[in-house]
């Protein structure tokens, strides 16, 4: 679960709520798909969450590529 | 005799000759315009001429009003066109489709058959162009690192997204070596891999300052990429060999970075939505299940549980009832019976016939039925008491022959 990209995590989200909604499962199927659902909503709330504003830009020093801290004139 | 052939003849002859040549069907033809005449009909007549000979042109209204420029004497010009022969005068023209000035006209051509070109190789394909990931955690961008485009991309970057990551690739974009700087920095992130997704990115300008984006190492550079390129140069009417080749075309680098960075604001809404509706169908499923539940523990069957047994007594009782009374019945039957067999029995008792003053003749208890029974003395039995008798006679009232002796 921790592997999951954010796009994949919300796609399978996607599918757990369209599977939910429509409501041919068992309480039991439910109950686990429900609990997957909210295991993935948190994993995506805390990839939003990790993000850190960056934005740099990339000089080439004697070959090597270095990265600096931006600011837009 | 040798044969002669006409003028007519030979001016015919001289364009069906020329009309069958493969080269003088569709050429480029670069020269000077000189005696150049804008006819009133329309129609352009003027001589092309370089350094040591002249050739009549001729281009008709429909595709002189084409031109983007105007032409005039000693302009140098680019022409696309074929050679025909006016029969009536025997001279040759060229017949002009499409001119260009020369300068600009020989990049446009440049560009034409670049395209072309790539388009034989399947560089713009679509079936090879690659999704643009949805929530890239990482953006790059080629661009100059001073100007517009740059402060457009970032400020459209950070409005949708605050905490957005993006590494800029500074190049040139215009002049001699940009377009070696614009492949190297796209073959640069492809071998850092430290980006998900790249924008390259200029302003607007004129053909040769696009020129970059439009030779063939960037075209290269941006097909072998595995990282997908979104290609956002000059204004939304250019069209660039970049914009071609790219996995997307922006018509504007602000634009570029709208389809890039997601807005962080959409979806985080989207994802509180999925999360109510997740708790919505779950809900929604538990009170389902409730009703049905509550519709079985709502039955009879626990609500009133010894309805059934209720229902077996009161059956019980009416069989008892049924049972008593039924037994009544035939008790009272046969106590009718009995007693009327008792009073008919009565009423043939012999006591009731001894009241009447009858008496039971008996000879040792023997009951006589017959006086020839009669051999001596006798008992007679009244309802009293019991009577020794002696006969003194006897008479027989059958058969008067018959003696009876004592």
């Amino acid at each position: 679960m921790k592997k999951l990209t954010y796009e994949e995590s919300v796609e399978k989200l996607e599918n757990i709520v369209d599977q939910l909604e429509e409501g041919n499962i068992s309480l039991d199927e439910s109950l686990k798909l429900f609990e997957q659902g909210i295991e993935l909503s948190t994993h995506c709330n805390k990839l939003l969450q990790e993000v850190e504003k960056k934005i740099t830009i990339l000089i080439n020093q004697d070959g090597e590529i270095k990265e600096e801290g931006f600011e837009a004139e | 005799m040798t044969k002669t052939i006409t003028v007519s003849q030979v001016n015919k002859y001289l364009k069906d000759l020329i009309a069958n040549d493969y080269i003088l069907s569709n050429f480029w033809l670069c020269g000077e315009i000189s005696n150049f005449k804008n006819h009133s009909s329309g129609h352009l007549y003027f001589t092309l001429k370089d350094d040591s000979s002249t050739i009549k042109c001729v281009m008709f209204k429909t595709q002189a009003q084409m031109i983007k420029f105007v032409p005039k004497d000693g302009l140098k010009v680019l022409i696309n066109g074929y050679i025909s022969v006016f029969e009536r005068d025997g001279v040759y023209q060229v017949y002009v489709q499409e001119m260009l000035p020369d300068g600009v006209g020989q990049l446009y051509l440049a560009y034409e058959q670049l395209k072309e070109k790539l388009t034989k190789k399947g560089y713009f394909d679509e079936e090879i162009k690659k999704a643009i990931p949805k929530f890239p955690k990482s953006i790059g961008v080629i661009t100059s690192p001073t100007g517009a485009v740059i402060r457009d991309i970032l400020n459209v970057s950070t409005r949708r997204n605050p905490n957005v990551n993006i590494k800029i690739m500074p190049v040139a974009v215009q002049g001699q070596g940009a377009c070696y700087e614009i492949a190297n920095a796209i073959r640069k992130f492809n071998q850092l891999k430290n980006v998900e997704v790249i924008i390259v990115a200029r302003g607007g300008g004129s053909i040769e300052d696009l020129w970059p984006f439009n030779e063939e190492v960037v075209a290269d550079a941006i097909f072998e990429s595995v990282i997908p390129i979104v290609s956002a140069v000059g204004h939304e009417t250019d069209f660039t060999i970049c914009d071609f080749v790219a996995d997307l075309r922006a018509p504007t680098p602000s634009a570029a970075a709208e389809i890039v960075v997601p807005d962080i604001a959409d979806v985080d809404w989207r994802l509180r939505n999925y999360i109510n509706r997740l708790k919505n169908a779950l809900t929604s499923k538990v009170e389902q299940e409730k009703q049905i539940l509550n519709k079985y523990i709502n039955s009879w069957v626990f609500k009133r549980p010894y309805d059934k047994v209720y229902e077996l007594n009161m059956n019980l009782d009416k069989l008892s009832k049924n049972l008593s009374k039924s037994m009544s019945i035939y008790i009272n039957d046969r106590k009718q019976k009995a007693s009327f067999a008792i009073s008919k029995l009565d009423s043939l008792s012999p006591l009731k016939t001894l009241l009447r003053g009858y008496c039971i003749a008996q000879d040792n208890d023997k009951t006589i039925t017959s006086v020839k029974q009669i051999a001596g003395d006798f008992n007679l039995k009244l309802i009293d008491g019991d009577v020794l008798v002696s006969p003194k006679n006897i008479e027989y009232k059958g058969d008067k022959d018959e003696k009876i002796n004592i």
